[in-house]
């Protein structure tokens, strides 16, 4: 068994090198510095159970304005810091005094952590395509720390949960997500998210959740599931492929960021921009 | 209340513990949907709920640091927590009691891993026998795991006292009226002490003894401690994690 719940202080490993996030070094020897999963294949970290989003560079996030200042948009992150969005970073030029007509105080945006400095001072950006105003939809929260398990392996979950409900979904790293669909739709993809969420810990996930989708439609559905949400997942994002943030790299669950685009919105897409150049570091 | 004639007798004390065992003790993690980390915790007669919330923004500016987390803790008494009725608010002992938690528990949190911020841990005692504080040091501690606050370890807490001239562990109301000597201990469960106090007067060998038995209480209640924890995401315990 390589993954176990461990609470703070709790010894993990004697080999320094492979110690990752959650843990901390004493005497030469490993221990978890948070109450969550321990892994211990490759990189010795622990995924806390809870605990508030801390911005880092290159997050694909879902912000909330909270005031409009002088040449700022101050926006609530969901974190212990508030994210600042500075004018010139808003994709067209704009005067000071018009700012409240492009994005007033309740306005939700997808933003990109441009830069986050020793003092946790937040820069945000809206120069990239992808980055825009949410005008529909829903927005839902979910444990930031969990988000990797609601994306899934190399983006599973949420390929899966995308097909299943007829919804598009984004996930932002701060544990927002914004789901686009019929009404109808939309309440089956926020339970399954919470349920997601209520059991991330728990082995079997995924079987779980399909048999969970599959309970609520009434169907049985027959066909491998995971091979169907592939195939339309293709279909669906020809052009749009999923990208990895700088984080979901060096994780064995890879982080990957789903784009939401909507159908009619994919010629505008081109890649490039702040986000491709962050993920080349 | 008047003073028993003896506190002891043939080495059993007046609620029927030896001298070396510490009171029942019963914990539930995750009580308060609103915080980000809470604890209920009973330790004998005493019944302590503790909140976290945090790291977030720190209001009033002022007290903010630039390179850590700054940790607050209030401790507070319910008017209804003790026989005669409580004048509620902070006074002089309240005060005291939080500083020293508070000095109990900023060693292990990782204050410089939130910059800026502030950890803020409420403890409220609903019913109060005696050891209020390290019952509240050691519910506020498995609230700040809940939390997901990243720590060095958990701090136990728990005091050993001397009564009828006998070392006794983890006192209750009329040992503590009626002792000789009361210390309150915390440590984290490696034996780093964190907070130490005392009143009355304890010899040096039997201050001593005292923190030797103090210790072994301390581990009792660490494992109490994650036993709770765990429980809270038991079903994970079999098997391995999905994926």
């Amino acid at each position: 068994m390589d993954k176990k719940l461990v609470i703070p202080g709790e010894f993990l490993s004697d080999d320094v090198k492979l110690a990752d996030e959650g843990t901390y070094v004493e005497d030469s020897k490993v221990f978890s510095s948070v109450f969550g999963v321990a892994s211990l294949k490759n990189h010795i970290k622990v995924v806390p159970l809870s605990g508030k989003y801390i911005p880092r560079q290159g997050d694909l996030i879902i912000g909330i304005i909270n005031e409009v200042s002088f040449s700022n948009w101050i926006v609530d992150i969901r974190s212990p810091y508030e994210g600042l969005l500075h004018i010139s970073e808003f994709p067209r030029r704009i005067d000071n005094s018009e700012m409240s007509k492009y994005l007033k105080v309740g306005d939700s945006i997808m933003t990109l952590v441009k830069d986050v400095d020793q003092s946790m001072k937040v820069e945000l950006t809206l120069n990239d395509q992808r980055l825009r105003q949410i005008k529909d939809g829903r927005i839902i929260e979910v444990t930031p720390s969990k988000v990797p398990r609601l994306i899934g392996r190399s983006g599973s979950m949420i390929a899966m949960l995308k097909s299943e409900t007829n919804c598009n979904i984004f996930i932002g790293q701060n544990g927002r997500v914004w789901l686009t669909g019929k009404d109808k739709n939309l309440d089956l993809a926020v339970r399954t998210i919470q349920k997601i969420e209520k059991e991330s810990h728990i082995p079997g996930l995924t079987d779980r959740i399909v048999n969970f989708l599959k309970e609520a439609k009434g169907i049985p559905v027959k066909q491998q599931v995971k091979k169907k949400a592939k195939k339309e997942e293709t279909e669906k994002h020809e052009q749009v492929p999923a990208e990895e943030t700088a984080r979901g790299e060096k994780e064995s669950e890879e982080t990957v960021m789903e784009d939401a685009e909507e159908p009619e919105n994919i010629e505008e897409n081109k890649s490039g921009g702040i986000l491709d150049e962050l993920l080349d570091k | 209340m008047v003073k028993p004639e003896k506190l002891i007798e043939n080495g059993i004390r007046l609620d029927g513990r030896k001298p070396d065992e510490i009171r029942p003790i019963k914990i539930k993690v995750g009580v308060l949907n609103r915080a980000d980390g809470s604890c209920y915790f009973e330790f004998g007669g005493n019944k302590v709920i503790a909140a976290v919330y945090g790291p977030r923004e720190v209001h009033p500016r002022h007290q903010q640091k630039s390179t850590s987390a700054v940790v607050r803790y209030r401790y507070n008494m319910a008017s209804f927590s003790v026989e005669e009725r409580k004048r509620p608010g902070p006074d002089r002992r309240s005060i005291e009691v939080s500083k020293v938690s508070r000095e109990a528990l900023e060693p292990v949190i990782f204050q410089e891993y939130f910059p800026r911020s502030a950890i803020d841990i409420f403890v409220e005692v609903l019913q109060a026998d005696a050891g209020t504080r390290t019952a509240g040091i050691n519910a506020a501690s498995i609230a700040l795991a809940d939390a997901g606050i990243p720590m060095k370890s958990l701090v136990s807490a728990c005091a050993v006292g001397k009564v009828d001239d006998t070392l006794v562990l983890d006192l209750n109301k009329d040992e503590d009226n009626y002792g000789q000597a009361d210390m309150p201990i915390a440590m984290t469960p490696d034996g780093k002490i964190t907070l130490l106090q005392m009143d009355g007067h304890l010899t040096r060998d039997e201050f001593r003894e005292g923190l030797e038995m103090a210790k072994k209480g301390c581990l009792e209640i660490a494992q109490l401690q994650r036993t709770a924890l765990m429980e809270k995401y038991s079903s994970l315990m079999e098997g391995e994690v999905n994926e």
